[in-house]
């Protein structure tokens, strides 16, 4: 019961270190000028395409 | 008269700029010595086993290249005070610093597994078991820390990265013909043409000479020890002779292989460490030291990457000068990578060669990220004041980050389809 309650307690302490790191951060510092937008914008299409191949591959793996 | 006094001045001074170094060097140095990881080394010796010495030309180029990048951490964690995974936060908000954090956490975690399987495999050639090899890692690594201070870690770490120069002798050892050398390697050229194969021994080249770690090791680094804007010129130096050092060895390893193994296919510098020694003793065991130095240099560079970063996003003590009741998280996280990955090399059957494939395509999903990152808090004029990117920092900076943007995604793409340049 002591272990459970220990766990739940550790728990509930690491969410809300996570919020307080999320309120910390929630506005970026940096200026968002056009060169910073394109910038991130090729980011998330670069990941998309990445992650898009590996459950590609993961898919032809698994299911062949 | 005259002269002797003015000389004089001028040893003073020139001694006195040594002294410091000698006091302001380490962040440099170390992460461009153990850049040569474990993973690097296999990468350097078949690539000499397979091309000779042909592509030496390739290993010199990447020295300014890994140079042009890393120095860039050291402007930035001299004027911010913060390590990189926190810079982001700070810089682009929550969502690209959970995502850096992460996807660092997991990189660094499944290298340090690479640098396990390294480690082992070396002193294997001496018979030591693997079980034995992983334990007495983590207790010298935990000695290191423990002690709490900045400065014994990293004069013990310069040790190992001295350690890593033993492939040096060993090119002498196998006695080169140095007009080919020369000849063959310092004029560029793509040995047996363009074709599918070069270019995987190339993109595995540059993959092997920036990895995400550095970027975040280096930083956090320079903060940890304390450097401030005014030593940054003393940082640039150390990672320029970091960079020299880390070819040097790259084109050592490389002639070693492609004197004794030429034309032979080898899988990891263990093997090639093996089949060396079966004529030249020294040059191999010097081969399979020189593998365990390069996998435990690594294992202590990443390991401390990772938990320099949560510990900056936490908020949580970070430093290697705090004691462990002081920082008790940072050496948590430094102690579970550690040993979680030195257990892994342990299981019976553990799929390593799927994991040492695996990290290459994690890597490229952090790296470009990572180096996007980097330049663009360089160019914040309102953070780095004089020590912003300048117009010609930024031409030759963006260049090498996009070669290695393309180059590095591409080798992570050909390690999920093996044959897409064949």
């Amino acid at each position: 019961m002591n272990i459970t309650l220990t766990l739940a307690s550790m728990l509930r302490g690491g969410i809300a270190r996570i919020r307080a790191v999320n309120r910390r951060y929630a506005k970026p510092r940096l200026a968002m000028s056009p060169a910073v937008k394109i910038s991130l914008l090729c980011l998330r299409i670069y990941l998309l395409l990445l992650v898009g191949l590996l459950g590609y591959k993961f898919i032809t793996l698994v299911m062949p | 008269m005259n002269w002797i006094a003015r000389l004089y001045y001028k040893f003073q001074r020139g001694w006195k700029a040594i002294r410091l170094y000698l006091v302001l060097a380490g962040p440099g140095l170390v992460v461009m010595i153990a850049d040569n990881d474990a993973g690097g080394i296999t990468t350097y010796a078949t690539t000499g086993a397979k091309y000779g010495y042909y592509l030496i030309w390739f290993l010199v180029i990447l020295g300014p290249v890994a140079y042009y990048v890393q120095e860039m951490t050291v402007r930035l964690g001299a004027v911010t005070k913060r390590g990189h995974a926190e810079a982001i936060f700070d810089g682009f908000g929550a969502f690209w610093g959970w995502f850096s954090l992460l996807d660092l956490f997991l990189v660094d975690w499944l290298t340090l597994v690479t640098e396990f399987v390294g480690m082992t495999a070396a002193f294997a050639i001496f018979g030591i078991p693997p079980w034995l090899t992983v334990t007495g890692v983590c207790l010298l690594m935990g000695i290191m820390v423990v002690n709490g201070r900045y400065w014994t870690w990293e004069k013990i770490a310069i040790a190992f990265c001295a350690l890593n120069l033993i492939y040096i002798p060993s090119a002498f050892i196998v006695h080169p013909h140095v007009a080919d050398v020369l000849k063959d390697g310092l004029i560029p050229n793509f040995p047996g043409g363009f074709n599918g194969e070069l270019f995987f021994f190339l993109m595995a080249n540059i993959g092997t000479t920036i990895a995400p770690w550095m970027l975040f090791f280096q930083q956090s680094s320079v903060v940890d020890k304390g450097l401030v804007e005014k030593d940054i010129g003393f940082g640039k130096f150390d990672t320029a002779l970091g960079a020299v050092a880390t070819v040097v060895v790259a084109i050592a390893i490389v002639i070693v292989t492609g004197t004794v193994l030429r034309g032979v296919n080898i899988d990891d510098a263990a093997q090639a460490s093996k089949l060396i020694m079966a004529t030249h003793r020294y040059a191999g065991e010097f081969m399979a030291i020189g593998l365990f130095d390069a996998g435990l240099l690594g294992a202590i560079c990443i390991s401390l990457a990772s938990s320099w970063a949560v510990g900056e996003v936490f908020g949580w003590a970070h430093s290697l000068n705090d004691k462990i009741k002081e920082a008790p998280w940072f050496y948590v996280i430094y102690f579970f990578a550690l040993i979680t990955a030195g257990l892994v090399v342990l299981i019976p059957g553990a799929p390593l060669v799927l994991i040492t494939l695996f990290v290459q395509v994690v890597a490229v999903t952090l790296l470009p990220a990572a180096l996007v990152f980097l330049i663009l808090l360089l160019n914040d004029k309102d953070t780095m004041g004089d020590k912003v990117n300048t117009l010609w920092d930024n031409i030759i900076n963006g260049s090498i980050v996009a070669v290695i943007i393309v180059l590095s995604t591409l080798y992570g793409i050909s390690t999920l389809f093996p044959n897409l340049f064949s």
